[in-house]
């Protein structure tokens, strides 16, 4: 009678997690898996097959935007991991009470406002009209209006900003566990502090920065705002591919096979990341 | 009891008498054809209420393709593209002529929306709003733009703006001396003419500022002089011209590209007396003028652009003469898989470095 109780009361606890599961990410893929698996021969007329992975291999576009995509991606997870990683060292080991909040807090802050509004912040600050080209015209810096928008650099700095709070706060969260006597002990023992950052801290801090990279990187990747508004011209994204298959070449078909293709490339590369960085999903997710 | 149970009855014919009246009309439309001064006549005058879904052409068709037709009463794509959606997706519904007010309409321009999205015998599409895509172009910095190739001229280099659509596609297709239109029919002349265009696009490329997307986007990039020049519906033009003076419409040498956008009822829309009362209502002279003097585009209204105001007359014969008028290239209706063939092109644009 006990365990029936408490047995139900596991499926009552589960049955949430479990419709979510089912209901907004099991179904939805099926559907579309069936539709990426669909060619199109003539209006109303489909055939199954794989030809629209094929599509994707063999025209170079597609590819080399995926590739691009996830190469970005990696290098503003790294970018972001080097900025966040001092301000989380910061915060969490040389500041005490109401300035750590204080900080705490700043970081946050500017997720307050939707990433619409941050993004069109952005193009407020770098457009040729913008804030820091007439800042700099004024200071004499530079003789005519600089265009620091539309390029690779604008879309870097946008995701970077973007994410930055998802690897500060984690980062946080491990720093702070770590007991300060252990760095002390590093010091008393006569280690320099590159020896005690480098056996002691990020040791420590690993789960902190494979769980930060991992939603860093999955933001980037699966970012559509900013790249498109940011980067112009060559903005070349994947999510941005996806979307005008979707809405403008109303090509279901071939939209949903790059949706598997990118949620694959998802998968690689944090399986790869995990495996190379020695630690388990389970670990880095249970402790940050 | 007999009178209670015969009151009872009067009261629930009543009710379904009203409910049957009064509808709640979806309307998928475009920003400012649907001004809230005109919905408040229109609930005033019919007791149906409206709730209004703005998007474009690729976004409406999309959205009633994820549903089958369904969540919308009323919808209004461009002309050209009616009669291919109709015919891959199935998301229409045929007009009942018998439900419109005809004599509201210009007749000829009934007559071509109708053999335009005219599908298996059938017509899905009434005339509404109309307007023309050309040049946009800030005079005193960019005088000499009067063409579309013209953006790609060296004297505009880095502040030429436009859409990575297919209009551009068309736009410089026409420039080029070449007939697109013409090749509709041809997949495999059409495809020629799309590797000229990719070509010229690709070599233009160094001209660009940025691809717009939204209104907005080009107006802020033209208001700031960030762009002198873009490719640009007409009303965009106008609207800059009421702040600046030196920006306005220019219509191409190769001709401004005419759209009309249609009404068409949706599959599975559920209030198609609301939606024909909401056609006849807003077909009406005056209000299609307020429709007009809100969206800045004419109507295919009789009599409709009499209560526009003169300032927009003024703009418009500024732009447009007679000649202009003739020289306008109304888009035939768009077969079904030439957007597959343009997408490609636009793609390989859009990568070309």
């Amino acid at each position: 009678m006990r365990a029936d109780a408490s047995r139900l009361g596991f499926y009552l606890l589960l049955a949430p997690i479990l419709l979510w599961l089912v209901v907004l990410i099991i179904l939805p893929h099926i559907g579309l898996f069936v539709v990426s698996i669909s060619e199109k021969v003539g209006p109303r007329e489909y055939e199954t097959g794989f030809a629209n992975y094929a599509a994707f291999f063999t025209e170079p576009l597609y590819w080399r935007t995926f590739a691009r995509t996830a190469i970005m991606s990696i290098a503003a997870t790294a970018l972001t991991l080097i900025l966040g990683f001092p301000i989380a060292y910061y915060i969490a080991k040389l500041t005490r009470g109401r300035t750590k909040t204080t900080l705490f807090l700043m970081c946050m802050i500017p997720f307050w406002v939707s990433e619409l509004v941050r993004t069109f912040g952005w193009m407020i600050l770098l457009r040729e009209t913008g804030v820091i080209s007439n800042a700099l015209q004024s200071l004499g810096l530079v003789s005519g209006p600089v265009e620091l928008l539309y390029n690779d650099a604008a879309i870097m700095v946008g995701l970077v900003y973007t994410s930055i709070l998802f690897m500060v706060v984690p980062l946080v969260t491990t720093l702070d566990s770590l007991d300060d006597s252990l760095i002390e002990a590093g010091y008393d023992l006569g280690a320099s502090s590159t020896a005690v950052m480098r056996e002691i801290v990020i040791p420590h801090a690993m789960p902190g920065i494979v769980s930060g990279c991992i939603v860093v990187f999955m933001l980037s990747l699966g970012n559509y705002l900013t790249p498109i508004l940011l980067g112009g011209k060559d903005s070349l994204w994947f999510t941005g591919m996806i979307y005008t298959q979707f809405i403008t070449r109303f090509n279901w078909e071939l939209g949903s096979a790059f949706g598997f293709l990118l949620l694959a490339l998802s998968s690689l590369v944090i399986f790869v990341g995990l495996k190379l960085s020695r630690q388990s999903l389970t670990d880095t997710m249970g402790r940050a | 009891m007999k009178i209670s149970f015969v009151s009872t009855m009067a009261v629930i014919a009543a009710l379904t008498a009203q409910g049957a009246q009064a509808e709640t009309l979806r309307l998928l439309t475009w920003g400012g054809y649907a001004p809230d001064d005109v919905i408040a006549l229109f609930e005033a005058e019919t007791g149906h209420t409206v709730e209004v879904t703005t998007s474009n052409n690729e976004e409406m068709i999309a959205k009633l393709r994820a549903t089958n037709g369904g969540g919308f009463d009323l919808a209004q794509p461009s002309q050209d593209r009616i009669s291919s959606a109709q015919e891959e997706f199935g998301i229409y519904k045929p007009i009942d002529m018998s439900k419109v007010n005809a004599d509201l309409f210009i007749p000829s321009m009934l007559g071509a929306t109708a053999a335009n999205t005219t599908y298996d015998g059938q017509v899905y599409g009434l005339p509404h709003v109309w307007g023309t895509s050309g040049l946009v172009v800030n005079t005193a910095m960019a005088g000499d733009v009067t063409d579309y190739i013209d953006l790609c001229d060296a004297s505009v280099a880095g502040k030429v703006s436009y859409r990575l659509k297919r209009p551009t596609l068309i736009g410089f297709a026409f420039s080029m001396g070449l007939d697109p239109f013409a090749a509709y029919g041809d997949t495999a002349a059409y495809q020629g003419i799309l590797d000229q265009v990719e070509a010229k696009l690709t070599e233009c490329k160094p001209n660009v500022k940025t691809y717009w997307d939204g209104g907005d986007e080009i107006q802020n990039l033209l208001r700031s002089g960030e762009v002198v020049a873009a490719m640009a519906w007409d009303t965009g033009g106008w609207q800059l011209n009421a702040d600046n003076p030196d920006i306005t419409f220019v219509a191409p040498e190769a001709g401004a590209l005419g759209w009309i956008d249609t009404f068409v009822l949706p599959a599975r829309g559920r209030a198609d007396d609301a939606a024909y009362d909401w056609i006849n209502f807003v077909m009406r002279p005056e209000i299609a003028a307020m429709i007009t003097n809100s969206a800045g585009n004419f109507t295919a209204s009789v009599g409709g652009d009499e209560g526009v105001s003169a300032d927009l007359k003024a703009r418009y014969q500024g732009s447009f003469d007679q000649a202009a008028i003739d020289n306008i290239k109304w888009y035939p209706p768009v077969p079904a898989g030439l957007e597959a063939m343009e997408g490609a092109t636009l793609d390989r644009v859009n990568a070309a470095n």
